[in-house]
């Protein structure tokens, strides 16, 4: 964490970031509830300002697995900026949290009135996505498991 | 010291299913100080020796946190308290952690890698107002994995995740480089201390000089096979440096080059 502006909004251009939060309204969770639930329609994203929540995947027969946790600064959801616009996990608090909560057709509408403020948070969700991508396949190595 | 020297087993702590930490006494005479980053040659006899960082430092005492993965590792993880080994040492770079007074510290551990980390966050918890904030960051495969959890939950600033969670677990999940966002410290003033798999410590690494911190201040620790530990033998040999003599500790200025050559 430093100075200033970190996590999803660091990565937006002053102005941009600021045109973003001008549709946020603050919103609260009590710990273990669910967000959204997997293929649920992704309406509304968060940028989290405190607290941790955890994605998880539905599996059968077994509980639900937890494949990574987002807390201060990250950003809460991307399925709302790509059709069908469905949530490709599960989000469930493990902590009260706090976040900035956006609507996501609104962000879409200014996103396509405006290309260059589009293009800005376009880049940025990008860059989550290719950080969790990257992260993911970080994993499927199997890094700490025993030597082969 | 390349003259092995008896020493005798008197603690042995289990860690995980596989890990363990044994205290060792010399039996007679005991080697030089170590320093943290540093490491001694352990034999089991009969066996072989590998290396082993020291992961506490107590007077006389030496303190190894061993992993069952081989047949040496696993001769010396089945040891028992009164068991006897042979220690060489103490051998390679240590962490440097004095040249870092005044600035935040980094401690970035990935699975046994918090092993050799462990003595450099007790000297620095040991100093406190001789560094900036101090940011231990811990990645393992699963809960069970953690090493040293008791001692872990008391200091300051210690943030964990895993791989794979539990259905106990409460706490982060993903890899180790996305705490770097709830860390407190300032990039251009912080030394990094990097200890784990080595794509972990490039992921680190590279992320860190992408946030601004000294690539010059970022120290990382390299493993090779190590045979000889004097640099005579060559099996450690990375590039133009032979790790136990060179490293196993180098800046990640000097080892990133060293790195990105695969036949390296």
């Amino acid at each position: 964490m430093t100075a200033g502006r970190h996590g999803f909004l660091g990565a937006l251009a002053p102005g941009h970031g600021d045109r973003l939060l001008a549709f946020a309204q603050d919103v609260s969770f009590p710990a273990g509830t669910r967000i959204f639930e997997e293929d649920g329609v992704a309406d509304r994203f968060w940028i989290v300002r405190s607290g941790l929540v955890a994605l998880d995947v539905h599996v059968p027969g077994r509980r639900a697995a937890v494949v990574e946790t987002l807390g201060e600064g990250d950003l809460l959801g991307w399925s709302w900026l790509f059709e069908p616009y469905h949530w490709q996990l599960g989000a469930l608090t493990r902590a009260a949290v706090s976040a900035s909560e956006f609507d996501a057709q609104r962000v879409r509408a200014a996103c396509a009135a405006d290309p260059a403020f589009g293009l800005a948070v376009t880049h940025c969700v990008a860059q989550v996505i290719a950080r969790r991508l990257k992260a993911t396949r970080t994993r499927l190595l199997d890094l700490y498991g025993p030597p082969a | 010291m390349t003259v092995p020297l008896p020493y005798r087993v008197v603690d042995r702590a289990v860690e995980t299913h596989d890990t363990a930490t044994l205290t060792l006494e010399p039996v007679r005479q005991a080697l030089r100080p170590f320093a943290p980053g540093q490491f001694a040659m352990v034999y089991a006899f009969g066996v072989g020796d590998i290396p082993l960082s020291v992961c506490a430092i107590d007077g006389l005492r030496l303190t190894h946190t061993v992993r069952a993965v081989g047949a040496i590792s696993g001769a010396l993880h089945a040891l028992r308290p009164g068991a006897s080994v042979a220690v060489r040492g103490p051998f390679g770079t240590g962490w440097q952690l004095a040249g870092a007074a005044g600035l935040d510290l980094l401690v970035v551990a990935g699975g046994i890698g918090l092993a050799p980390l462990r003595p450099l966050v007790c000297e620095a918890l040991a100093a406190p107002g001789r560094y900036g904030r101090l940011n231990v960051l811990i990645g393992a495969r699963e809960p069970r994995e953690l090493l040293y959890a008791a001692e872990v939950g008391g200091w300051p600033a210690a943030l964990t995740t895993v791989d794979r969670p539990d259905a106990r677990w409460r706490g982060e999940v993903g890899v180790v480089t996305t705490l770097l966002d709830r860390a407190a410290f300032d990039p251009p003033g912080t030394a990094a201390f990097i200890c784990g798999p080595e794509p972990m410590i490039r992921a680190t690494a590279g992320e860190l000089v992408h946030r601004g911190v000294d690539p010059d201040r970022i120290r990382v620790s390299l493993e090779r096979t190590m045979h000889c530990a004097t640099g005579h033998c060559g099996h450690c040999q990375l590039g133009p440096l032979l790790l136990c003599r060179d490293g196993p500790v180098v800046t990640w200025a000097r080892a990133r080059p060293l790195l990105m050559v695969r036949e390296l």
